[in-house]
């Protein structure tokens, strides 16, 4: 799925170790890998920081020029992948929740936000999947009232897993929707509330204050940003838009068991500063996987 | 930036350079390939429309009246279009019932776009049935049931069935009696690395046979648009696409890649989350959106026809040197039947052009006629013989000074010139000469002017 960025490293990596690159040459390596960074989805804009990034590192494994250029230049590409790159370990999050939970015995709020079509509520039910197999007992609060038949689908979700779901109909206040979640779960001595937003387009003002309005109403302790990791450049303008208006604890990547290539991983670490936590790689409870930044790099080095 | 300004400023900055010579066209060239890159354009397909501009440009010559940066321009405009999926005549589904097949990626927004596709249908007079085929998201055919159980279109759908195919066949049947114009098949969400969905995409196919597929595309996808496009169609040959959420930041180049990819055009876009948010695309009428210049199809049209007409006698009457005065008279006229001229220059995109004192070409036109209208025959086949005294008494006859019947001598005798010229090079079409030799001059010296 990382065959993009790999081969765009190793282009890079050839060139460089083969022969002593002019300026002009150095400058025609960085364009072909830019480009090829661009074709494995990460934004332009990015491409073209870690270009530049990369720029002088390269021209100073230049001019030492001991024998093991090549070996060099790995480690460069590594290391600079590892600074933009960053991922957090799921353990971390149980961490937070059994503490949360027996410090002050209320249930940990994870709210789930991103645009639409992004696989939201289906990430939603592979992470109850998850807590409930770490011995939690998760509470769905389906606040996405505007989709039609949104609350059956997670109602539908929530039966699978094996856990509560809180609903009203639909057109009902969201917010109103995960304050009754949580009160009940504060009642029911239940672990964690996930709560489903309706999908949201970052273009639209008033969608993103709604989601204000929901953060501040229901205070989660984590704010978890679904992306679809087809999509393109628009992925950069949606972590923006998502962070800087609502904020963002952890990323969620999905539908990376498709031939995407995982660029964006690349732009929304870069773009807002935030680590991804899972990636999603199929479309069964189970399929939901730790991210782990040395995996892509490895994948993108091998 | 957004697509449309990058490409704008691209333009404009190309029309406003003073020469349009190789060095402009790379400029050009680079200018768009980042403006098409940052939209997620898929790589390959910026490589190819680069080198078909560089190609085109170079190799083409610009038609007669029309100047090298309105060609390249043209050149430019043709190679988005057809990244665009070409122009397309209206959706007219045929066959009794036309059964309809979307299919496409997870969360790409089908579901909603059988919706809306089908209450569009429906409001433009055909009766409309939907089937829902989805068997693997939770409360797919519900979400069908609620947008659409008040329109009036019949919804078919199996609560606790698994399998698509005989859902999909018995939908049909059933609604077949109904009358139905169209039947709109839904199905489940895949990607191209799910080779069972796959697979049983290509069965619900080969079972129903449909008259159409289409494919739903989220406009936000990146460069994997064209591979999974690519998918889809080998398996199922795509008719038509439908290109979802517009309504956000997505530059949806990566889906229109996919367009190109597959030859399959993009007839409708979803712009929305309700039921309404539909239109129908046109590449021609978006890519002017896009770039801000509303008549630039009009504008494209006349350089095109400016692109056919030349006829063989004339060019040989040229070239033979037995060209008169009537004869460039008569060139210039044609020039002129391309449209009120000041209409043709203010579609032009560039704010500059406005200035152009285009009535006073015509009315140089007219002019230049009466004088010829004012000469013996003698006089029109040899204006050699017109000495001072000739001349002030055509230019009494056609009411205009002395200097403008000199000065048509001189540009008879200027234009006369250039053709001696082509013969020896024949380079370019004389015609096109005969124009840069006309018209051009006027152009350019009061662009440069204003």
């Amino acid at each position: 799925m990382l065959e993009g960025l790999k081969r765009a490293f190793q282009t890079l990596s050839e060139k460089v170790s083969k022969t002593r690159l002019s300026e002009k040459e150095l400058g025609e390596a960085l364009e072909e890998f830019k480009l090829q960074l661009v074709s494995s989805d990460v934004s332009l804009e990015t491409a073209e920081h870690v270009a530049e990034l990369i720029r002088p590192r390269l021209a100073e494994v230049q001019i030492s020029r001991f024998g093991d250029g090549e070996e060099k230049i790995a480690a460069l590409y590594r290391q600079v992948l590892s600074e933009i790159l960053l991922d957090e370990s799921p353990e971390k999050l149980l961490e937070e929740i059994r503490l949360k939970n027996s410090t002050r015995g209320d249930p940990y709020i994870i709210l789930f936000v991103g645009p639409n079509g992004g696989g939201k509520t289906t990430t939603i039910a592979k992470i109850a999947f998850w807590l409930k197999k770490n011995g939690l007992t998760p509470v769905l609060a389906c606040a996405d009232t505007f989709r039609a038949a949104a609350i059956e689908q997670a109602k539908n979700l929530a039966e699978q897993v094996g856990i509560r779901a809180v609903s009203q109909r639909y057109g009902a206040d969201p917010a109103a929707v995960a304050v009754d979640t949580i009160t009940s779960a504060r009642a029911g001595h239940e672990s964690v509330v996930l709560i489903d937003t309706a999908g949201r387009s970052e273009a639209k003002k008033n969608l993103l204050e709604e989601m204000r309005k929901m953060k501040r109403v229901s205070s989660p302790d984590a704010t978890i940003l679904v992306l679809d990791s087809l999509t393109g450049s628009t992925g950069r303008e949606q972590a923006r838009r998502f962070h800087q208006d609502v904020g963002i604890d952890y990323v969620v990547l999905t539908k990376l068991d498709s031939d995407s290539r995982g660029g964006l991983a690349l732009t929304v670490c870069y773009e807002i500063k935030r680590p991804i936590m899972f990636i999603g790689v199929g479309q069964g409870l189970g399929d939901l996987i730790p991210f782990r930044k040395e995996y892509l790099i490895e994948r993108i080095l091998a | 930036m957004e697509i449309g300004e990058a490409l704008r400023k691209a333009i404009s900055r190309f029309m406003g350079r003073a020469s349009h010579d190789k060095e402009a066209v790379e400029e050009l060239i680079r200018d768009i390939q980042r403006a098409l890159l940052s939209a997620d354009v898929n790589v390959e397909l910026v490589m190819e429309l680069s080198e078909n501009i560089r190609r085109k440009a170079s190799e083409l010559r610009p038609p007669p009246g029309v100047s090298r940066r309105d060609h390249v321009f043209k050149i430019l405009y043709d190679e988005l279009v057809r990244l665009l999926g070409g122009v397309q005549p209206p959706y007219k589904p045929a066959g009794r019932p036309h059964v309809l097949v979307m299919v496409g990626i997870q969360g790409s927004g089908k579901t909603t776009s059988v919706a809306k596709l089908s209450n569009y249908l429906a409001k433009h007079g055909y009766r409309v049935g939907v089937v829902c085929a989805d068997t693997y998201r939770p409360a797919a055919l519900v979400q069908l049931r609620q947008l659409l159980q008040d329109k009036g279109i019949p919804v078919y759908g199996e609560e606790n069935s698994s399998d698509p195919i005989s859902i999909a066949r018995r939908g049909i049947e059933s609604l077949k009696p109904q009358g139905l114009d169209v039947v709109i098949v839904d199905t489940a969400g895949r990607h191209k690395d799910q080779d069972s969905l796959m697979k049983e995409m290509e069965e619900i196919l080969k079972a129903l046979k449909p008259n159409e597929v289409a494919l739903v595309l989220d406009a936000t996808i990146g460069q994997r648009a064209r591979s999974q496009a690519e998918a889809f169609n080998r398996l199922a040959k795509i008719g038509w696409v439908m290109l979802t959420k517009m309504d956000t930041s997505a530059r949806a180049g990566g889906a229109l890649s996919a367009v190109a990819a597959t030859g399959a055009p993009v007839r409708f876009i979803g712009t929305g989350e309700y039921l309404e948010d539909i239109e129908t695309f046109s590449a021609d009428r978006y890519l002017a959106r896009l770039l801000g210049m509303p008549d630039l199809a009009a504008l494209v049209e006349r350089v095109r026809l400016a692109e056919v007409k030349i006829s063989e006698s004339e060019v040989e009457k040229m070239m033979s040197g037995r060209f008169t005065l009537s004869d460039m008279i008569n060139q210039l006229k044609e020039v002129a039947k391309m449209g009120p001229l000041d209409k043709l220059f203010s579609m032009l995109p560039l704010q500059k052009v406005k200035s152009i004192d285009v009535e006073g070409l015509a009315d140089q036109l007219k002019r230049w006629e009466a004088i010829v209208n004012s000469m013996t025959p003698e006089e029109r086949s040899d204006p050699a013989i017109i000495d001072s005294s000739r001349a002030r008494r055509i230019a009494r006859g056609a009411g205009v000074a002395e200097k403008d019947v000199k000065q048509l001598i001189k540009r008879y005798n200027e234009t006369k010139r250039l053709m001696k010229t082509l013969k020896r090079s024949m380079g370019r079409a004389p015609r096109d000469l005969l124009l840069s030799g006309l018209v051009r001059k006027e152009i350019d010296r009061d662009t440069l002017k204003g």
